[in-house]
């Protein structure tokens, strides 16, 4: 399977956004892979690999993955860090954080799909900084393709022609089969132990939680693996915003708290102050 | 002079409840883009839902076919773009529940339209305000093109409130095309208290409740304030209690009168989703975790010691209430 994986830089969400006038301040910022996107790199490795298989050589890899993020030159950094967690190669587009929306990557990804034709364009659910949750689904729209959005499990199907995804949506989780190609978006559960089942690794296996490490050796092949570069202009992409930002603010603080120094204090306070007893 | 459609959800033959928000916007958003709100529904044996929907004063568009009995975003999607353009509509939305963000921006993309994400305000017909950030940032969008499309954040707007019933109108599906995709199950958890996102009171646990049978006096005090029960990811990872209790950037997002946090540390993925609670309470055993910044009121101690005591003096309340 060849599966074409997003990667987007954010700022460290752990760090205190900070402002200058009416806009975000960057400077000082600490550009980290989007969450849900270092998750989609891992479960891609995952679809693509025999874990039982290759013994203490680690495992034996079926497939492709090729990881792309539209982004500045820097962004080099997140995609030789997928890179060195196993991914076979990269894509850069050259693109400013700040001149991008929704559609623009999405269309993006549109021409890079035509071009690679990967079986699975897999994405992070959500970017932790514009938090779109859209440019899956809207290029599985432009692509006409199914999409399976929000996935906690994957599983392979149809002698690995399709796959069933396990979706966590409001009232639970619901299973639906997409034939490939397809869009899938990934939840944060796709990391557990046993979310992925790809069909060639032992159906029991279990992988370590979370994304994987990468190892030195991993650290030093990526040096050697390509990263492409090409301009949002090349593919064809123009430079216009269907969403534009015109303001930007610091959300309203909230009154400063009190600490109580006892449960029948809190009861007495939420009763006749808060009002909400 | 567009058109407003509203995409309205149902369950269980009943309109969903999540969808009252977006019809409150829809209202707003008529008002903006000068044109009629109309809802739109779509599903298998509509009748009683479609009804429900009209009580609030708009025509309801119902397209009622065996083959959209489950919904997907691959046979909804077009359905929904081909009636906004048979309709003239200037607007499409629809809340943001889990249906809402997987399928508006697939109409979207077929309308060639513009999106908004998330929206908690708007102050032009094409101008909206949303958060970014996990709640950190508050920007201002403007969308470019001549149709819009929203998802509003179900807390942002109160639920719409009946008018003089509308009518109901059956629309032909059309083709039916899946794309290759196909409903297979769904695994729902009941459960007899309030909707997360509906109460008006959440009492949260996280991964210091230990194990889920503790959940047991969360769920006591949950019952005693006719809440709904809430939790961190870690708890819901633990196994604890079912993901869909999960509070957050990646679970729901809650704004009740009312938000009780009980051993959450307060990382900004989990106020990502409560921080617009009206009153927020947090018991932790740390005087130093992050939940006590966004609480009115902190209480440093072990849920232990300090939830049996919760529990009898708010039962204690009640009867001098009585
Ligand atoms: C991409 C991404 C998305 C995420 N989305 C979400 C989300 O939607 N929702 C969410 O909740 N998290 C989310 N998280 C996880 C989040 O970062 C935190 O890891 C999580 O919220 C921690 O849960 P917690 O507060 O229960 O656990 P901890 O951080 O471990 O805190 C446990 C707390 O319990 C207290 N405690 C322990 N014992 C007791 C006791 N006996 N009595 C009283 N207090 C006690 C401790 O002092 C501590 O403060 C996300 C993370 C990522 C990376
Ligand atoms: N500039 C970008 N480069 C690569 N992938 C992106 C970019 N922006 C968004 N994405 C992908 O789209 C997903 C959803 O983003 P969003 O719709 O912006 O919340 C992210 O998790 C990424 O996988």
């Amino acid at each position: 399977m060849k599966i074409l994986v997003t990667l987007k830089r954010v700022p460290d969400p752990e760090q205190k956004v900070k402002f200058k006038g009416d806009a975000i301040d960057f400077t000082g910022v600490n550009w980290v892979p989007n969450q849900f996107d270092e998750y989609a790199v891992e479960a891609a490795l995952r679809l693509t690999e025999n874990a039982s298989a290759g013994g203490a050589g680690g495992a034996v890899r079926d497939g492709e993955v090729v990881v792309v993020s539209i982004g500045p030159k820097e962004v080099a950094q997140q995609l030789r860090a997928a890179l060195a967690m196993g991914a076979d190669r990269a894509i850069l587009i050259d693109g400013d954080d700040g001149a991008l929306d929704a559609e623009m990557v999405a269309r993006t990804l549109v021409k890079l799909v035509e071009q690679e034709k990967p079986d699975l364009l897999l994405m992070g659910k959500l970017a932790a900084d514009s938090e779109n949750n859209q440019v899956g689904q809207l290029a599985a729209g432009y692509l006409h393709w199914p999409q399976a959005t929000f996935a906690a499990t994957i599983q392979a199907a149809e002698d690995g022609k399709a796959l069933d995804v396990g979706r966590e949506v409001d009232s639970g989780v619901e299973i639906k089969r997409v034939t490939l190609p397809a869009v899938v978006t990934v939840d944060l559960r796709i990391i557990a132990p046993q979310a992925i089942k790809n069909g060639k690794t032992a159906p029991d296996h279990a992988y370590p939680e979370g994304p994987r490490y990468a190892s030195l050796k991993g650290i030093m092949a990526a040096k050697k693996k390509p990263i492409t570069e090409t301009a949002l202009a090349t593919l064809g992409i123009a430079p216009s915003l269907r969403v534009k930002t015109t303001a930007v603010t610091a959300p309203p603080a909230r009154k400063a708290g009190v600490k109580v120094a006892s449960v029948e204090e809190l009861v007495a306070k939420l009763h006749n102050e808060a009002k909400v007893l | 002079m567009g058109k407003v459609l509203i995409f309205v959800e149902h369950s269980g033959g009943h309109l969903r409840t999540a969808s009252l928000p977006a019809i409150t916007f829809g209202r707003a958003a008529s008002e903006h883009q000068g044109g009629p709100l109309v809802l739109v529904m779509l599903g298998k044996t509509l009748g009683a839902a479609a009804r429900e929907a009209a009580q609030f004063g708009a025509e309801v568009l119902a397209v009622d076919d065996p083959a959209l009995e489950h919904y997907l975003a691959e046979t909804y999607a077009p359905i929904v773009a081909r009636i906004a353009k048979e309709q003239g509509a200037t607007l499409v939305g629809g809340t943001a529940t889990s249906t809402g963000k997987d399928l508006l921006p697939r109409v979207a993309a077929l309308l060639d339209a513009g999106m908004a994400a998330d929206v908690t305000g708007m102050s032009a017909p094409k101008t909206f305000q949303r958060p970014m950030q996990a709640g950190n940032v508050l920007v201002q969008v403007e969308v470019t093109t001549p149709v819009v499309v929203a998802a509003v954040r179900q807390t942002a707007f109160p639920p719409a409130d009946p008018k003089a019933p509308g009518a109901v109108t059956q629309v032909a599906p059309g083709a039916v095309d899946a794309c290759g995709a196909r409903f297979v199950s769904v695994a729902t958890t009941q459960s007899e208290r309030p909707e997360l996102t509906e109460a008006k009171v959440v009492v949260s646990g996280g991964r210091g409740m230990k194990e889920s049978s503790n959940f047991k006096i969360l769920e006591e005090l949950a019952d005693l304030l006719g809440g709904a029960m809430g939790a961190s990811r870690a708890a819901c990872d633990a196994g604890m209690v079912p993901n869909d209790l999960q509070v957050g950037q990646t679970g729901k997002v809650v704004a009740p009168n009312l938000y009780i946090a009980v051993a959450i540390s307060g990382a900004i993925q989990h106020l990502a989703g409560m921080k617009g609670s009206k009153t927020i309470v947090a018991i932790n055993k740390d005087a130093e975790a992050p939940i006590f910044q966004v609480a009115d009121y902190g209480l440093v101690a072990t849920w232990e010691k300090a939830l049996p005591e919760l529990v009898s003096e708010i039962k204690k309340l009640k009867a001098t209430q009585r």
